[in-house]
């Protein structure tokens, strides 16, 4: 972000008092402090989940792997449920965030307009699903009529338009795009839909990245409650139920565990596979985190700029 | 020129925009559809719903749902474990903002990223790998609390078997995964500070404190106080799919909040009562948004700032 300014190198020059030195110090400590808190449970994950079964169970692992092994990786990759909910992570993630990022793009454009009639109300409309909902129920009543409980399409559909992102692509459009870009065009014969389609979404490719982040992330790989609701069958599972049921609910399959032979090692494979498991669920998004984390930094960014 | 309905020029700008209304018509639907209707069937809150009927064909009972529920001996610890646990969520706020002040004040480039990088990282584990971590890190046995206490010869402690450890474990990894996310807009409106205020505050001889004080605390109210009012509002509304998860028939005197209990009386009972559960979260969401009003208001007295 911000740069070294001016006055900053400035004082580096002249020698600073002793109160800032003490404090830059102070400082540098509680930042280092807070990192390593950050990063102790995530090397403790990885540690135990390169460890063996009978360190594992043994209270062994601090942060360093114990009696190196790929046990735990081995016992996963034979899992079909995890890759079965893996496979259907991504089928919602990909296809719903394709659907949220259409409807809140073509309703951003027009509420962006300040020509457009009705423009507040119906801006207020999304905004007031912020503030108050029908709750679970009638929620949960509306999806079941439609007849699409226990569908993928209920992992899809209601989903649609996030306030707070509609918000910051209002904001991006009315801040982007100049009305004098659209009489211009206006004026060279071009209709609404041919402004929309060669001039605004040509324009749009940077929110178009920052709505699919925050869709791709938040509304769908990272979430669990719509799939607890709408969802019945084992098959249709995204990731994270199948995580819940293992790590959470501890159940694992006994199939899994036959060919450990010993009842001790057994119980610690159990365990082992939790930290393996954690492991390769993290991963497909801490592998795009340092290219997705300036898209989010910008997001953010625009959703605060009233 | 005032407009009118019934004016040409009123119906001549409708006519004219009719394909950004066009745009709008699929959005509109949704909001209707996944949005509205939900409220509209909020209704059966004051009916006695049973699907042979329907919505509209349910006989009323008028407040007997929220009654029961006040009279029910589940009222009052659902109730006081929502609130507590939504302030305690809530005294932490400054939190993130102690972060941003402090990451501002970093010279040294790679390492003020480095910072922002890994404080930002937990943001993107999901709740569920979260609370798996929880529990494997504070494991009786095999946890990295037990590998500790076993090298320094202590008995091992089990936090998550117990139930006054709940809220703490609760709030403080929330602090731990989303402290590097909220400081994120703390610190894009600190670089928007005029660097001609800290100029002429070096040049009047203040010390960093003192600059952080006069300065920088000051110019990240108004956001502060934007996001206090907006989280109030929500207060009633903490995040059900952690909470959910961090159950356990042991902690379940201090973990049950509305949220979960709205799922379980609505959709995991053996006798599912939609309208009962329907009340309880009409409920909370009516609080909530009195809240809000009440807490927007007061901001705008104190300080001046507020949401609108």
């Amino acid at each position: 972000m911000a740069s070294m300014t001016s006055y900053e190198s400035h004082i580096n020059q002249v020698n600073e008092s002793t109160v800032d030195r003490v404090f830059m110090l102070g400082n540098t400590a509680f930042l280092l402090i807070v990192t390593v808190i950050i990063l102790l449970p995530l090397i403790f994950i990885v540690a135990a989940s390169f460890s063996s079964a009978e360190a594992v169970i043994a209270g062994k692992v601090t942060l360093w792997p114990v009696d190196f092994s790929l046990l735990g990786y081995e016992t996963i990759f034979e899992h079909n449920k995890v890759w079965n909910g893996f496979a259907n992570s991504l089928f919602y993630t990909f296809f719903g965030t394709v659907f949220n990022v259409a409807m809140t793009i073509a309703a951003a454009y027009p509420l962006s307009r300040q020509d457009l009639i009705g423009r507040r109300v119906i801006t207020f409309a999304f905004i007031f699903t912020m503030l108050f909902s029908g709750g679970l129920i009638p929620t949960f009543m509306v999806v079941r009529d439609l007849g699409l409980y226990n569908t993928r399409l209920a992992m899809i559909l209601p989903t649609g338009i996030g306030p707070f992102n509609l918000l910051i692509a209002i904001t991006f459009f009315r801040t982007t795009i100049p009305p004098e870009l659209n009489e211009a065009a206006r004026i060279d014969g071009a209709s609404d839909f041919r402004i929309f389609l060669s001039i605004i979404l040509p324009l749009a490719r940077p929110i178009i990245a920052v709505l699919a982040l925050f869709y791709a992330v938040n509304t769908h790989w990272n979430t669990y409650f719509q799939a607890l609701i709408y969802l019945k069958d084992q098959e249709l599972f995204p990731l994270q139920l199948v995580l819940r049921e293992i790590l959470i609910q501890n159940s694992v399959d006994a199939s899994m565990l036959i060919d450990v032979e010993d009842l001790v090692a057994r119980e610690g494979l159990r365990d082992l596979l939790k930290y393996s498991l954690i492991v390769v669920a993290s991963v497909p998004v801490m592998i795009l985190y340092p290219f997705v984390q300036r898209h989010f930094v910008k997001g953010m960014t625009l959703g605060s700029v009233k | 020129m005032r407009l009118t309905i019934g004016s040409s020029y009123f119906w001549l700008r409708i006519r004219r925009n009719w394909q950004l209304y066009a745009l709008l018509f699929l959005p509109l639907l949704w909001l209707l559809v996944f949005r509205y209707a939900p409220m509209y069937g909020a209704q059966i809150a004051f009916r006695q719903y049973s699907p042979v009927f329907g919505i509209e064909g349910s006989p009323w009972v008028g407040l007997a749902n929220f009654e029961r529920f006040y009279n029910s001996p589940k009222f009052e610890p659902v109730i006081i474990n929502t609130v507590v646990l939504s302030f305690y969520s809530l005294l932490v706020f400054p939190i993130p903002i102690i972060l941003a002040l402090s990451l501002n004040q970093v010279r040294t480039r790679l390492f003020r990223s480095s910072v922002q990088m890994i404080t930002f990282a937990p943001y993107f584990i999901s709740t569920v790998v979260i609370v798996g971590m929880l529990f494997q890190f504070m494991h009786p046995r095999v946890g990295f609390t037990a590998a500790l206490a076993n090298m320094l010869g202590q008995a091992s402690p089990n936090w998550m078997g117990d139930p006054g450890a709940f809220r703490h474990i609760f709030v403080w990894s929330g602090v731990w995964q989303d402290m590097g996310f909220n400081a994120i807009i703390y610190l894009a409106v600190l670089s928007t500070i005029d660097p001609a205020l800290h100029e002429a505050a070096v040049v009047d001889g203040a010390n960093r404190v003192q600059r952080i004080r006069y300065i920088d605390i000051p110019g990240l109210l108004p956001t502060a106080m934007v996001l206090l009012v907006l989280s109030t509002g929500r207060v009633l509304d903490i995040a059900f799919e952690k909470v959910y998860l961090m159950q356990s028939p042991l902690n379940l005197g201090v973990s049950e909040v509305i949220n979960t209990y709205v799922y379980k009386v609505g959709l995991l009972s053996p006798v599912l009562d939609f309208s009962y559960s329907t009340a309880i979260g009409l409920l909370k969401g009516i609080v909530g948004l009195l809240l809000l009003i009440a807490v927007n208001h007061a901001a705008r007295r104190l300080t001046n700032n507020s949401v609108w």
